[in-house]
Formats: structure tokens, C-alpha cells, sequence
């Protein structure tokens, strides 16, 4: 639905407008608790014993010294979980504590509670724990060949015999990359003394954690309140549990509040991160460049337990082909089990891997057919119409692909005249790079996602709007992790009020049902729609109450009468309307994987401007520019940042980052040696905003955090490839890539 | 061990155990939370504090040797109820998302400004690559630290310095 009552001008602070998050005040002076930031009196500390292997069988755990040592109170394992044994979204297949074998490198195998921080890490260090070590199952053709598939996604659309003209094959493969959230997972459970716990824990939807810490707490998810937690980050990391059941065993074993923190290292062991890849593709297309079909065989490396890979698989199978027109399409998609690290949701969710594939096959074709990339891109690009090339899913909301091409093209290139200042070349201030050595590159990269759940399940988020005399309260149970939803939903309520003294409330599981997760880019539309709807029949009934026409700060109005004040309106008791908004169904899809799968799609398109050093094979990404779909613009401040920030990360993964796997052992578990993006390596952003309002998002919004990550990380690979001529199949780009002979032969 | 310091202008003492960092004792001795522990290796900069002036990573720092020291955390910086200018830019500009890296970003921004109130925006954006942020890009931090370069000017009657130019534009 569209929101109509929005009193858009005279509202201060309603949608459209660039306000402050209501917490940045707390966060730059330092107030704002996070989770590790909380206490709770007379509480224990708590610590995981880990097993650094990434495949083994468990022969011996051994407490006794642990549990001499002064200040320990429990050591627990897989024995002691008191209700079901494992858990998962999808599937409950992972051991809470490991449990005969440990299937992956620092798989939890025990828990301590210990008077002070330093105790339980000593304690939890003390615990022996005996292992006979196994081969791990790392590679993903032996994992395929193996049978181990959490899921298999096929597509198969059209005419199989169909050929084109120019062929393009090629292989790509995608390394894990961690979310890397600044803050590590923290959690405090506190027992009720009734039997029930209070608990506070990394996460994106309290209530998909509640049913899980219910069933493994042996406990009614009524005796369970997961609370709304202040989260330094998620991006897709905090999806799945981490430390919450293992808190909650302590605090309920020993009665006693437990606080747990986990370091850099077991945070990288101890979150989901994104799915590494081997993707193999073919595309055939006529001579005038259109795409006749593709076929690709996509693997993501699931880690040893399912989690969310099913649904990843879904997305990089459904979005194989990018933003394009095909009529005749086979994909497999395969999710496996590995002994390499948990794999689950990132920004994107699974989207990426194909996008990197596809885009990279796309500028191949362009450059056999001798077309500009942008012009191969804009024959093809899917628009209103046409069916989504994989699902044959007819695309009936507005998707600006032609525009956000044409946007980004349009952006005016930086400037390439010489600078000398070090810190604006390949190298920085290591000085390693004449200026003159430089070689500049462009490239282009489109990008596609799935809004909302997808695949029939039934979305829903539950919002309550309450008018007091002092101004309105929104409760949800949706996570805020940073991303700014808690201004929307602010924003929303008092447009749809037309008050602006409006304070959003974080519930947790025992005051108000699920709003559902806070991942598909799907809380502004989501958790916006039933803040909207509720608002909406608030402002209402308030005016219905007294026969008004119009409700500000002030109070109802009648022409320029003033009927009651806030305070007067509510003297019997707040109005107030719950609201439990569901988007439309989707379809499951049938044995060719064909149906209406999807509620909304978005659209983004980047240009990417590097400047590489050939001869150290450095690279700075001096520019990127976005076309960027976003429905409308609710806070374009919000919308830049969640652009920026996404853009930091596509060029991450396009350049720096890597978990560096060997036999499924993460070398590089730390800041000092897993690289993030600094502030020196963030590129100049241009963004232009499309704005062709979303039919069923609050006020036209559509999500959109996502795509800024997904095409980014292409786009500068291209930009690369046109700087040097590699052919760059894999990501992140290594120096040696650009170094290396290549192997074709010859050195530049 | 008794370690006495000087925090925010007030003078404090916490028994400590050898091994503990000045990061360690702040949060957890004096229960000054600001300054996080994203990393506890000196790579992210978030529990960027001022000791004695410099600016330094109190993870790397043993409390042992912040004995007698003045330190100044994100806590110490706004005065009487106002924001200092960094806080307030930081809000206006959005250059605050999750916040994790936040209060270590407030103490090296303002640290920054007094050494260098001219510092150009790449100057900025070198002087801050010690402070890792996951969630912004670090656009909108770089038009925070130009905005409270121009406040920061502005207070003291100065002309305002002139950046590198917009790190940025939006089209709509």
C-alpha cells in the first residue's frame, strides 16, 4: 500500500527528510549500550572452549582441572544441553556444543561460568578435550561428488536445442568473505527465577531465535524473552545463533545472570560468513547481442551445517542470469556441506556469487561482439514486461534497469590528471608507485535481487502504534543492527500521523509477535507497511473521536479550531492499533523451478574507476558511481550512508577481502591479517537515486540496502580487466593476479 | 596493584591485575564503556582514547603505565551538556550508523582538529585510517570532519578552511 495521508511539508521530521537517527546523540557521546557494554549484578562470566581442528572425531573431554580452578561454577557440553539437542532456521542439524565430532575449525565443544572474564578463559583453556583428527572435506567437486547437498536448485526454462551465435564459457570462483560486524557477539542471560531467562543476544529476528532457544532450553517460549539487542553490525552474521543457547544453559544451570563476550578470533569463527563459490557458465547470444541462453552450475561451500544455505541457494540459482532478458535458461544450484566455516547469510545473500560470474561473462560477450558494455547491457536489460530469465516470473512492479544503466553512465568520469600526493595512488604512502607507471580502468557491473521472503513463505511483521498525550509510541519486535530503520519507522509514523513526537519502542518476544527478519533489505517495507497501517487507523480514530479534520503536536483540529490537545484526546486511555502486514503470496516453485517465486526485485548498476600499479599489482579504486533503485527516497542521508557502506564492502571482496582457508583452517582470523576497507581505500562515491515508487511499499519505498554491495564488487574487476587485461576469474583480486605471468604466457 | 590516573579531569584509582589494559580498566574498573574492543590487536581503532595528549589504542596500552596519566575518553569530550562540534557533526552529517566504531572515531576526529584544524580531506581520510568503520563507507565521516572543521573555524572567528571539495553528490 501507498501511504496518503502524509502531511509531507508540515510534518517535521516525516519521510523524504534527511533526520538524525534518534540514537546518534547516545552513540557519539559514548551512552548507547551495547551488548557488551551490559551488567548485570552478582553475574558470571562465561567462556568457549574451542576445538582447533576442522574435522575430528571426539575421543575424550576431561573438566576436572577446569573445574578445580578457584572461581569456576560450571563446565557444560553437549550432555548437559537440557532440551533438544541441535539447532538451525531451516533445518536443526547444528549441535548446540559439538557432539561426538567436530566438523568444522573452532567449533564450540564446551561453555565455563567463572567469577571474572579472565577465569573462564583460563578455565576454558584448561579443559581437555581429546580429539582423533579426520580428513576434512573441503572441495567442492569432491562434496558434490560426495552427495553432500543441503539443497539442489534446478532451473529449466525454455528450449533446450535452442543455440546462439557467439558462445562464452568460463569458470569463477568467489572466496568466503566475513561479514566482520565491529562488534563482536555479546550476550548476557538473566534467569527470572521462576525457571525462565531474560536473554540478550547477537541477532536479526528475536523471534526465529526464540523458537530455537525454547526447544533447546526445554523451556515455553513464553519462559523465554529474547530481548531487543544494540547490535554493532550484522550484515547477515547475526541471522544465525551464536553464543545465546550456551548462555542460557549456564544461567539456567547456575542461576546466576551470564554475560559472555567473544574476542576478533573466535568472532570469526564464531559467526556465518559468505558463501565461497565455484560457478562454471556458458552464454550464447545472437550478433546483435542479445541473449539467446545461458546455462551455469553454480556450487556454494555451506560449511558443515545448513543454516540459511538453502535459501542462499535459492537466490544465486533465481538470480544467475543478472537483470536480463533470456528465454532459455538451466541452472543448478547446489549448497554443500563442507568442513570449511559455517557459510550463511551476507548482504546479498547469495546473489553476489552469480552477479560476479554473470557481469564478468557479460563484458566477454561484449568484447566479442566489439560492443561498448554498456550498450550489450542495455539490449537485454529487463524491464516491466518481461519474465525473470530463470523463474519465468512476469515483472509487473517498476524496475528501472534501463534507467539505472543509463544514470551511471551518465555520471561525469574523475578527473585523470596527475596527482603526486602519494595518497592518492596504488600503494599510498608506502611510496611504491610513479605516477606515471599508473594504468586507469573503467568497468560496469548491473545487479538484481529479490525483496522480501521468498518461495511461498508466508511474511509477516507486526507493529503497534499507541497515541499518548505526550506523543506517539511505535513497538516492534524488528532489530535495528545500524542500518537506520529505527529513523524510517519514525519517519513513517509521524507522516502517517501528521505528529511529530514519535519515539519507536524495541519489544521483545513475550510483548509483541514476530516482525520477521531483518535481512532481504525487507524492514522498511515490511515492519514500514504495519507502522503505516497502524498509524494510519490511529490518526483515524482520533480524528473519528471528535469529529476533526486534521491531528498535529498540537492536538485534533477542526478548520483552524483546536478540538482537544494530545493530552485531552487521550484522557480516557492512548489509542492504539495493532497491525500484523503481510506482503502477498508467493508461489513455491515447481520441479523446473518456475513460479511467481518473488514479491519485489531492485535494481542497481555501478561504474567502477581504478587506478593499478602493473608492476606490484596494487589498486586503488579512485571512483565508483551508482544508478540505484530505490522506490523513494524516505531519508536520502540514510540512503547515501547504506550506499557508501555497501559500496565499501563490494569493493572489499573485489580487492582485500578473503578468509584464507587451508584445509578448512582460517589463516587470517584477525584485523591485522583478514583487511578491511580504511578510510584511505573507500572510493569517491557518485550516486544518482531512480525514483519510480514502489505499488505496495510505505509512501513508494522499496528496500534497497543490498544492491550497493552485490554489483560493486564486479564493477571494479572490470575496471581492473580494463586497466591490465587480465582475466581475473576469481575474487578477491591478488596482487599475483596482476602480476604473475599469466597463463597464457608472457609478461607485460 | 593501585593504578591512580586522571580521567576526564577527575582523579581515579582502580586495583588492577597486571595483565590488564587501560582499555580493560576503563570499561570494566571504572565503567567507562565508551571506548569499545573490536579487535583488543591496535588494527580498528575503536577504543581510541588521548593519553597525556597523544593519541593511542588503550587496548595496546598496559594500565600500568597510565599511572599518573591524563586520559581523555569519548565521555570527557562534550562539555556541560553540549556537544562538542565532532559529536554534533557526526550527527548532523550521518556519519554514524551501528556506532560501534563511533566513540573511537569522536576522540581521533577532535584530536585531529586541534592538531591540524586546516587538515584537507585527504589529510582526514589518512589521519583516520587507523579507525575501521564496517557500516559507512567513511563518506559521510569525511563530511563530518569538514563540518566541524568549518564549526570549529567558525567559533573562533577564523575563516572557515576550504576542504577538497564534496566527497560526494546525490541526483535524484
Amino acid at each position: 500500500m501507498s501511504g496518503t495521508l502524509a502531511d509531507r511539508a508540515t510534518v517535521h521530521g516525516g519521510v523524504g527528510t534527511s533526520v538524525p537517527r534518534p540514537d546518534a546523540t547516545a552513540k557519539v557521546t559514548g551512552s548507547f549500550e551495547f551488548l557488551g557494554d551490559m551488567h548485570a549484578d552478582g553475574m558470571l562470566w562465561g567462556a568457549t572452549r574451542r576445538a582447533w581442528v576442522a574435522h575430528a572425531r571426539i575421543l575424550r573431554i576431561d573438566a576436572t582441572a577446569a573445574l578445580a580452578m578457584p572461581g569456576v561454577h560450571a563446565v557444560l557440553t553437549q550432555d548437559d544441553v537440557p532440551g533438544h539437542r541441535y539447532q538451525g532456521q531451516a533445518v536443526t542439524d547444528q549441535p548446540v556444543l559439538a557432539e561426538g565430532r567436530v566438523r568444522y575449525w573452532g567449533e564450540p565443544v564446551a561453555i565455563v561460568a567463572a567469577d571474572d572474564a579472565e577465569t573462564a578463559r583460563l578455565a576454558a583453556e584448561a579443559i581437555v578435550v581429546d580429539l582423533e583428527e579426520l580428513d576434512p572435506l573441503v572441495d567442492l567437486e569432491a562434496a558434490l561428488e560426495h552427495g553432500e547437498i543441503f539443497r539442489h536448485v534446478p532451473v529449466r526454462r525454455g528450449n533446450p536445442d535452442l543455440h546462439g551465435e557467439v558462445v562464452i564459457e568460463g569458470t569463477y570462483v568467489t572466496s568466503s568473505q566475513d561479514p566482520a560486524p565491529l562488534g563482536t557477539e555479546a550476550g548476557l542471560a538473566i534467569p527470572d527465577g521462576t525457571g525462565g531467562v531474560d536473554l540478550w543476544g547477537p541477532t536479526q529476528w528475536v523471534h526465529i531465535d526464540l523458537e530455537q532457544l525454547a526447544a533447546c532450553l526445554a523451556l515455553t517460549p513464553a519462559q523465554v524473552r529474547v530481548q531487543p539487542c544494540r547490535l554493532g553490525g550484522a550484515f547477515g552474521s547475526r541471522e544465525d545463533l551464536s553464543l545465546q543457547t550456551h548462555i542460557g544453559m549456564l544461567a539456567l544451570r547456575l542461576d546466576r545472570p551470564v554475560k559472555m563476550v567473544y574476542d576478533r578470533t573466535e568472532s570469526f569463527v564464531g559467526h556465518v560468513k559468505r558463501h565461497g563459490s565455484l560457478m562454471h557458465y556458458r552464454h550464447e547470444a545472437d550478433r546483435h547481442g542479445r541473449l539467446v541462453r545461458v546455462d551455469a552450475r553454480i556450487l556454494l561451500d555451506g560449511g558443515p551445517y545448513q543454516l540459511t544455505s538453502n535459501a542462499v541457494i535459492a537466490n544465486s540459482t533465481y538470480f544467475a542470469v543478472g537483470p536480463y532478458r533470456c528465454d532459455n535458461v538451466t541452472v543448478d544450484g547446489y549448497a554443500l556441506r563442507t568442513n570449511n566455516p559455517p557459510s550463511g547469510a551476507m548482504r546479498g545473500f547469495g546473489s553476489n556469487q552469480p552477479c560476479f560470474a554473470a557481469e564478468s561473462q557479460m563484458d566477454r560477450l561484449a568484447d566479442a561482439l566489439g560492443l561498448d558494455p554498456i550498450e550489450l547491457r542495455l539490449r537485454n536489460a529487463l524491464q516491466p514486461g518481461d519474465q525473470l530469465p530463470t523463474t519465468g516470473q512476469l515483472i509487473e512492479a517498476p524496475l528501472p534497469t534501463d534507467e539505472v544503466i543509463r544514470s551511471v553512465a551518465s555520471i561525469p568520469l574523475p578527473d585523470d590528471e596527475p596527482n603526486e600526493d602519494p595518497r592518492h595512488l596504488p600503494g599510498g604512502t608506502g611510496l611504491t608507485t610513479p605516477r606515471d607507471r599508473v594504468v586507469r580502468g573503467i568497468g560496469y557491473a548491473v545487479g538484481i535481487k529479490n525483496l522480501e521472503f521468498s518461495e511461498g513463505f508466508d511474511d509477516n511483521a507486526e507493529a503497534r502504534v499507541v497515541l499518548h498525550g505526550d506523543g506517539a509510541v511505535v513497538h516492534t519486535a524488528a532489530v535495528e543492527v545500524g542500518q537506520g530503520m529505527v529513523t524510517v519507522l519514525t519517519q513513517i509514523a509521524r507522516s502517517a500521523l501528521g505528529i511529530s513526537k514519535v519515539h519507536v519502542a524495541f519489544d521483545h518476544t513475550g510483548q509483541i509477535g514476530s516482525a520477521g527478519s531483518t535481512s532481504a533489505s525487507r524492514q522498511t517495507q515490511m515492519a514500514g507497511n504495519a507502522v503505516l497501517q497502524a498509524a494510519t487507523a490511529v490518526r483515524e480514530r482520533a480524528l473519528a473521536q471528535l469529529g476533526g479534520d486534521d491531528l498535529d503536536d498540537d492536538g485534533v483540529w477542526r478548520g483552524d479550531t483546536l478540538l482537544a490537545s494530545l493530552a485531552e484526546l487521550t484522557a480516557e486511555g492512548p489509542i492504539e492499533q495493532h497491525v500484523d502486514y503481510h506482503h502477498r503470496a508467493t508461489d513455491q516453485p515447481d520441479a523446473d523451478g518456475q513460479g511467481d517465486l518473488h514479491v519485489d526485485f531492485c535494481v542497481a548498476a555501478h561504474r567502477a574507476v581504478v587506478d593499478v600499479d602493473p608492476d606490484l599489482g596494487l589498486v586503488r579504486v579512485v571512483q565508483i558511481a551508482i544508478g540505484q533503485d530505490v522506490g523513494r527516497a524516505m531519508n536520502p542521508q540514510q540512503l547515501l550512508g547504506q550506499i557508501e557502506g555497501g559500496i565499501a564492502q563490494g569493493l572489499g571482496h573485489a580487492v582485500m577481502e578473503e578468509v584464507v582457508l587451508d584445509h578448512g583452517v582460517i589463516r587470517n582470523p584477525s584485523f591485522t591479517d583478514y583487511l578491511l576497507p580504511t578510510c584511505l581505500d573507500a572510493p569517491h562515491v557518485e550516486a544518482v537515486l531512480i525514483e519510480q515508487p514502489s505499488t505496495w511499499g510505505p509512501f513508494g519505498a522499496k528496500g534497497m540496502a543490498e544492491l550497493p554491495t552485490m554489483s560493486a564488487t564486479p564493477a571494479v574487476v572490470a575496471a581492473i580487466r580494463a586497466a591490465t587485461g587480465r582475466p581475473l576469474t576469481r575474487v578477491p583480486v591478488r596482487p599475483e593476479d596482476l602480476v604473475a605471468p599469466a597463463l597464457t604466457g608472457g609478461t607485460r | 596493584m593501585i593504578v591512580t590516573m586522571e580521567v576526564n579531569g577527575e582523579p581515579r584509582s582502580a586495583e588492577v591485575a597486571g595483565w590488564e589494559s587501560l582499555l580493560w580498566v576503563l570499561r570494566e574498573r571504572l565503567g567507562l564503556l565508551g571506548a569499545k574492543d573490536a579487535c583488543l590487536q591496535g588494527e580498528c581503532g575503536s577504543c581510541s582514547v588521548l593519553v597525556d595528549g597523544d593519541l593511542v589504542c588503550a587496548c595496546l596500552v598496559m594500565a600500568a603505565d597510565a599511572e599518573g596519566a591524563q586520559v581523555t575518553t569519548v565521555e570527557g569530550l562534550a562539555s556541560s551538556g553540549d556537544l562538542h562540534p565532532v559529536q554534533r557533526s557526526f550527527v548532523d552529517q550521518g556519519a554514524v550508523q551501528c556506532g560501534y566504531c563511533t566513540p573511537g572515531l569522536i576522540v581521533a576526529t577532535a584530536h585531529l582538529l586541534e592538531q591540524d584544524p586546516d587538515a584537507s580531506d585527504t589529510d582526514v581520510r589518512e589521519a583516520l585510517a587507523g579507525n575501521l568503520c564496517r557500516c559507512t563507507g567513511y563518506g559521510a565521516l569525511v563530511r563530518a570532519v569538514a563540518a566541524a572543521r568549518t564549526a570549529t573555524a567558525t567559533d573562533d572567528g577564523s575563516a572557515a578552511p576550504v576542504g577538497d571539495g564534496a566527497d560526494r553528490e546525490v541526483r535524484s
